[in-house]
């Protein structure tokens, strides 16, 4: 193993760790609005990439262009799951962690159910777009070009967040209600419109991230499962709740998940990231930058 | 108020003694093998989740990550079985005592954990353990283990002309489990896990050892778990990793608990019995041709029912007998 190598693994760790981030924002943010772990986020990701793979082989549009469309796409779809599924699961009365575990995930299984139906089981890609299979060279290092642009986008996603979170009407409204919904609705917020619009926004960042997977990743209905869990432990790593904290669990997951790979057998990459999960939580169970 | 809850509890032992009685004399009139196999998975499903339900309903520790002791049970019977000859009696108990130590082990950071950390745990746990048995050579890596059939015995747990004996085993699994539970439910344990669900820190303040409570729920469910991992072993006579040890299998050991009414007796019974039938049916009618529609139905299901019924259908029931007392 030489130094290179290294190098190489862990630059394309790091840029598989921000577009890891990415997906997990979406994950992040919604839990921080209202406490709900949305067990169909994978099958968010996956209708995402069957989104951007039908734009391409039916209308010709490169994923990268079609990457806000799917985006906003997205965002009705989760504003929609918010008002029909998730809205119900928050009034229950009895066992309310179960309910909002149970009914995301039954969500989930019909979504894959759904897209069985309709786009088969087959494996799809999309193949000749504009950035596919092609790699940039920097100073001798090797980078994949989808993954590239998949690391930008995060990092600008995460900026826009930022402004968009702190600096806009909405993003103030979307504190204040994560920080006391009850209160909120004194000024004469409406509740409903707030956490609908936060499922949205969710959905739609998970969106931007499908759009870029599907151009270097298989297509196929349970491809969601594969990255449910590590969007999971992303977030978990980070600490529940705070979206910065899902951008920096993206980027260990992805160099742990480099490192791994570069001493154990390949078979054996996501160990190393469970493994630090379980590692991070043992030592502060909140995550690393969640509230205690 | 003592007394209902006596009266309630010798009801509840009745009845159960009464259904297994029925259950026991249903294959002498039902012969088809394709049924019979579906009320073997039934039973098993109903023992899993009710063991499940120990932990992750009366202790509210929800864990999504029980494949692992299923698995454990598995492998541990049919590696002692295949590779040093032992009898699968013998390797279910080691397969509940491994897991049931193993689960104290894993408690002993776990615990500290709440929330949606401990159940994301779980989850991880039982992949780093399913990825690791892929990968182990000696017990058959991602191919599994065949267990080689030796003609029909007891003693050998295996029978290959009829499913009875399966069923019947199933029946006896399910019944301790209920059984378990039930007893468990009125002893200082089942107080002390439902106080530890209803409220931790109140709970360590009146003097409930909060975190021994939790390993004895997470040992006994284990170990249970373990023996019906066990049962299945020797039931299918083929496991992979995959397949035993699967995310999947947690769920589909938990739903039912939830489907029925989790952290209730009678609510894994329930669940298992309208469950199991359906999923097999709907996997069989339009499973193969109509390409992901059973899991529609699936999915839709326990949508519908958690969103509908948060205390399961269970909650239908005792709404039901709570309107006769009331009349009476």
């Amino acid at each position: 193993m030489t130094a290179e190598t290294i190098i190489q693994s862990l630059a394309s760790g790091l840029l598989m760790g921000l577009l890891y981030g990415l997906i997990a924002a979406g994950l992040a943010l919604i839990f921080g609005l209202m406490d709900v772990v949305n067990f169909a986020h994978g099958e968010f990701l996956m209708i995402a990439m069957y989104a951007t793979f039908f734009l391409f082989a039916f209308f010709a549009i490169d994923p990268l262009l079609a990457a806000p469309l799917v985006a906003a796409a997205l965002f009705v779809f989760g504003a929609v799951v918010y008002l029909l599924v998730v809205r119900f699961a928050m009034r229950a009365k009895a066992n309310a962690g179960m309910v909002q575990i149970f009914s995301t995930f039954g969500l989930a299984i019909v979504m894959r159910g759904l897209a069985q139906f309709f786009f088969t089981p087959d494996y799809r890609s999309v193949t000749n777009s504009w950035v596919g299979g092609k790699t940039i060279s920097i100073a001798g290092i090797y980078l994949p070009e989808p993954q590239l642009i998949g690391a930008m986008l995060s990092i600008a996603a995460f900026v826009a967040l930022y402004f968009f979170i702190n600096r806009t009407d909405f993003g103030r409204a979307l504190e204040a209600t994560r920080e006391d919904a009850g209160a909120v609705a004194l000024v004469g917020i409406d509740k409903n419109r707030v956490f609908a619009l936060g499922w949205g926004l969710g959905a739609a960042l998970v969106g931007l991230a499908g759009a870029i997977m599907a151009i270097f990743f298989y297509i196929y209905p349970d491809v969601g499962a594969s990255f449910a869990l590590i969007a999971y432990v992303t977030v978990a790593l980070g600490g529940f709740g705070s979206v910065f904290g899902a951008f920096a669990g993206g980027i260990i997951v992805g160099l742990v998940e480099a490192s791994t790979a570069l001493i154990l057998p390949p078979s054996l990459k996501s160990v190393g990231i469970y493994a630090v999960y379980l590692l991070v939580v043992f030592i502060r169970p909140r995550g690393l930058f969640g509230s205690m | 108020m003592d007394t209902q809850f006596a009266q309630r509890r010798r009801r509840d032992l009745i009845m159960a003694a009464c259904l297994a009685v029925v259950a026991a004399l249903v294959p002498l009139f039902v012969k088809d093998v394709y049924v019979q196999n579906i009320m073997v998975l039934t039973l098993m499903y109903a023992a899993l989740s009710q063991s499940w339900n120990i932990l992750s309903g009366y202790c509210g520790q929800i864990s999504l990550g029980h494949a692992l002791y299923f698995g454990l049970g598995a492998y541990t019977t049919a590696l002692l079985f295949t590779k040093f000859g032992v009898l699968p009696w013998f390797g279910m108990l080691a397969g509940g005592a491994i897991s049931a130590v193993i689960a104290m082990a894993l408690g002993y950071p776990c615990f500290r954990l709440r929330g949606h950390y401990f159940v994301i745990a779980t989850i991880v746990i039982a992949e780093i353990a399913l990825v690791l048995i892929q990968n182990w050579d000696w017990a058959g890596a991602a191919l599994g283990i065949d267990i080689p059939v030796r003609g029909d015995s007891w003693l050998k747990f295996q029978f290959t002309r009829s499913k009875l004996p399966y069923f019947y085993f199933a029946l006896a699994l399910a019944c301790i489990a209920w059984f378990v539970t039930w007893w468990l439910e009125d002893s200082k344990w089942g107080y002390w896990w439902r106080a530890v669900k209803d409220n931790p820190d109140a709970a360590e303040s009146l003097g409930v050892v909060v975190f021994n409570s939790k390993m004895g729920a997470a040992a006994v469910s284990a170990f249970l778990v373990a023996v019906g991992g066990s049962f299945y072993a020797q039931f299918v006579s083929y496991i992979d990793p995959e397949s035993v040890m699967g995310f999947q299998f947690s769920l589909l050991m938990a739903l039912p608990a939830v489907l029925g009414g989790i952290g209730t007796l009678w609510g894994p019974v329930l669940g298992a019995v309208i469950l199991i039938p359906l999923t097999e049916l709907t996997r069989s009618f339009i499973g193969g041709s109509g390409r992901g529609v059973d899991l529609i139905v699936y999915g839709a299901l326990i949508v519908v029912i958690s969103l509908a019924l948060p205390r399961g259908l269970v909650s239908v029931f005792s709404m039901l007998t709570g309107r006769k007392e009331a009349a009476r």
